[in-house]
């Protein structure tokens, strides 16, 4: 085929996943239902592919699409489904914008030797230590990091800034969303990665997809073998090299009349360039191809990639500052396992399948998933973590399950959600209002939804709470309320292993329907 | 022309332009308002109907809505919205009591209607389970979010003992008059939320209140100077144990009770008769009426109880 049609088709579509993709990270207001969402997701790769790996099942499937997908029409994902390649097509042609003399691509040589052991070493750490290679590496998770740390913040900006102006003239039917800011260090891998995926779009195209990205160079590996193929028609060519001046993934030798199809995105721009229409896109007849491998440059991107790994221990250094005291508690909280949200099944089931990708720290309407700095150790940093200074994970809230694209978080139903023990509540006594202060507060027993912390008679006429371990099921509803600083008196400690909540047994009251008024 | 009228006009011209008014002087003005008080009872007692064919019954015995709203003035209903739960869960107020006090409201010739609340729980599934979003739009009033602190505006508690300063919602300040609509129910630690304790869903940080004395804050906003035209309370259906948000519909009695007062710590210790709590167990209200808030004596008053 030499029709442009084909170009405007793969905008059109890029555009729309683009469209969908942006929404649904700044879907503040939660409008979007969940299932569409499921169904924007299932194509990712890496997310489709850690959800089979644990589940099993076809709904799980999109990356096998995707696998079969490139095996007949080479690496499409890249330029039509990949949220960040669409992205870097959008900042590449804003670079051309800029810089329109500068004749930004060309025929370069592929840097085979690094981006084959990127990939190498993300399967290596994958399939050995886990899934932090992915976390750091996988497009979808970087893109939704850039939306959730960068794009979401200045979008509730802007929503807030027309709340205020829309409530000078008494509507309200914009309102106020706080803005949550997160961990400076949690800000450190997405402000590197921005700035180098940012750098190369602008100047070079496709060089972070045709380099680093691991997904991209899978996909190339089997778009060596694929049916369709972007091709010359070498009688036609007249050796112009307009084609490889518009090829952003630099992949277009003219003058061989090669084209690397394990780099090329199939973004179908050649087609459009070429005025002889010389370039084609259509089922391709077989060719050997041989590579050669050097293994010091192989030591050196090794290197330089765990140098890559330890950007964010370099980075640790920073803390947050403490809150005011406006009346010292005394005792500090005994945090001994960090909490992480329902569904998750415990710490270690679920730190092994989040990427980070934080789509639930952008969904969560209560803002109490944050990304994590080290409470799950410094490898798995950014994924989410329950932070009850900030927020308070609602009782009647499966938002975060729901939305899941890996399976990090597991399929749960609300009523098991509601009897799903992530932690439990510790009350320390001597940090508490009602003894610091002798006066009543019971702001955490008011806030508990299964009554778990609850009031028990104390001096007096004041009441004290107390804690049932069995039935609370680690809301931090409590820790979120307590107004004591700058330790809380009452604070959940991570489950491990979550745990199954006993149900709260409830009685009829001994008051019964008056008859009459009582005075 | 009166002070009192001169001040309402001037205030009403200071809204209409909007901006140009600035914001530091007027809340002053707006505190000055007295609460009206023209009503022929100190309380109606409305017991045996649906809430709101019993409030239809209430008002009429004060006089109708009229007595309390003028031609064009902008009404605040304050309910009680601060659980996401079901209605019958009794954690908020009732949406059908709302629906129709909206209703009266608006015969009445009220301009505007604003209803909000300062929840506890997630406000938009707050203010959506509870049912009050539906029915209060449905009426036709305006449903006002409460959740950010840029809607609350800095006042004075010149007398207060613990609290001297609050922040509270602006919708406060720019309405004309204020409807008080507390859900009578069990609070595990002050023993029973109803009218005074309603305040707390106006003003934006509440762990002030938690960490000074809760008791004697609660009593202390009741000096502020924009207090409510009228309190209603529901106690249609009571949560009688583990409140303030309750855990199952075992925590529930159903009473079918109406008051309606002009004074709220009257309708406290109502409130705490209702719930069989004796009026010196929840301590705000005779804090609050040694301060000269309202009367505890409910045998001093003039109150009529209606059976339907």
């Amino acid at each position: 085929m030499r029709s442009p049609i084909l170009r405007r088709i793969r905008i059109v579509v890029a555009a729309l996943v683009f469209i969908c993709f942006f929404l649904m990270f700044i879907d503040f207001k939660s409008l979007i239902p969940a299932n569409y969402k499921d169904s924007i997701l299932f194509f990712q790769f890496i997310p489709s592919l850690l959800k089979f790996h644990d589940l099993g099942t076809m709904a799980a499937g999109g990356f096998l699409i995707v696998l079969l997908l490139t095996l007949i029409t080479g690496r499409t994902y890249c330029s039509f489904l990949c949220p960040l390649g669409i992205g870097q097509d959008i900042s590449s042609r804003i670079g051309g914008r800029i810089k329109k003399k500068f004749k930004r691509y060309g025929y370069k040589k592929p840097f085979t030797i690094v981006r084959y052991s990127i990939l190498g070493i993300t399967v290596v750490v994958t399939m050995v230590w886990g899934v932090y290679a992915l976390t750091l590496l996988d497009p979808y998770s970087i893109f939704g990091r850039f939306m959730t740390y960068f794009v979401k913040p200045v979008i509730l900006l802007l929503n807030n800034f027309m709340a205020g102006i829309f409530g000078k003239f008494d509507n309200y039917s914009l309102s106020h969303v706080p803005v949550i800011g997160f961990s400076l260090v949690a800000y450190s891998i997405p402000v590197a990665f921005f700035i180098l995926i940012g750098t190369l779009s602008l100047t070079k195209g496709r060089l972070y997809c045709n380099m680093i990205c691991p997904v991209g160079t899978f996909l190339g590996l089997l778009s060596k073998i694929s049916i369709f193929r972007i091709k010359f028609n070498d009688s036609k060519c007249t050796r112009c090299g307009r084609c490889a001046l518009g090829c952003k993934s630099s992949c277009i030798d003219f003058l061989k009349h090669d084209i690397d199809t394990s780099r090329c995105v199939d973004c179908f721009n050649c087609i459009n360039t070429c005025q002889e229409k010389a370039i084609s896109y259509g089922l391709f007849k077989i060719k050997k191809e041989v590579h050669e491998t050097d293994e010091s440059k192989r030591k050196f991107v090794a290197g330089s990639l765990m140098l890559l790994f330890g950007l964010s221990d370099i980075l640790q250094g920073q803390s947050k500052d403490i809150p005011k005291p406006r009346k010292e508690s005394t005792v500090k909280e005994e945090r001994t396992c960090p909490v992480c949200p329902p569904g998750g099944g415990g710490i270690e089931d679920f730190t092994k399948d989040c990427t980070a990708c934080s789509l639930c720290i952008n969904a969560c309407p209560n803002g109490v998933l944050q990304p994590s700095v080290k409470q799950y150790g410094m490898a798995n940093i950014m994924q989410p973590v329950m932070d009850y200074h900030k927020g308070f994970c609602a009782y009647n809230c499966t938002v975060c399950i729901e939305i899941c694209p890996t399976n990090a978080l597991h399929p749960m139903v609300l009523e098991a959600k509601k009897l799903t023990q992530i932690g439990k509540a510790t009350f320390i006594k001597d940090n508490c209002i009602v003894k610091t202060e002798k006066t009543n507060c019971g702001a955490c027993s008011e806030s508990c939804p299964t009554k778990a912390v609850h009031m028990i008679p104390y001096e007096g006429n004041l009441v004290i709470p107390e804690v049932t371990e069995d039935i609370c099921i680690g809301c931090g509803h409590c820790e979120n309320s307590c107004p004591t600083v700058p330790y809380k008196a009452i604070f959940v400690n991570g489950n491990p292993v979550h745990m199954a909540a006993k149900k709260p047994e409830n009685e009829e009251s001994e008051i019964k329907t008056p008859v009459d008024f009582p005075f | 022309m009166k002070r009192r009228d001169f001040l309402r006009t001037s205030v009403g011209a200071g809204l209409a332009t909007g901006a140009a008014f600035s914001f530091c002087g007027y809340e002053k003005l707006f505190a000055s308002l007295p609460s009206t008080s023209a009503a022929k009872y100190d309380m109606v007692a409305v017991m045996g109907g649906k809430p709101d064919a019993m409030f239809d019954l209430g008002i009429q015995e004060l006089g109708g809505m009229g007595t309390f709203i003028k031609k064009g003035q902008k009404v605040l209903i304050k309910p009680n919205i601060g659980w996401d739960v079901i209605p019958e869960m009794a954690a908020n107020t009732n949406p059908l009591l709302i629906k129709r006090i909206i209703e009266h409201c608006f015969k009445a010739g009220a301009k505007e209607v604003y209803v909000f609340d300062h929840t506890l729980d997630n406000w938009v599934n707050s203010y959506k389970n509870s049912g009050i979003e539906k029915a209060a739009k449905s009426a036709g009033a305006k449903v006002v979010p409460g959740n950010s602190e840029n809607y609350y505006q800095q006042i004075e508690i010149p007398g207060g003992i613990k609290l001297k300063t609050a922040k509270v919602h602006e919708l406060l300040l720019e309405t004309d008059v204020f409807i008080n609509v507390p859900v009578l129910k069990n609070h595990e630690s002050v023993q029973m939320s109803c009218c005074l304790k309603n305040n707390m869903g106006l003003v934006w940080d509440r762990k002030y209140w938690h960490s000074n004395n809760l008791n004697q804050c609660i009593a202390d906003y009741a000096l502020f100077e924009k207090k409510p035209a009228l309190n209603i309370i529901d106690c249609y259906n009571v949560m009688v144990k583990h409140g303030p948000q309750g855990v199952s519909k075992e925590d529930v009695v159903e009473m079918k009770s109406l008051m309606l007062t002009t004074d709220w710590v009257a309708g406290d210790a109502a409130g705490a008769r209702m719930l069989g709590v004796p009026v010196e167990r929840v301590e705000y209200i005779p804090i609050a009426h040694k301060m000269g808030l309202g009367n505890i004596n409910l045998d001093s008053l003039n109150i009529k109880k209606i059976k339907m």
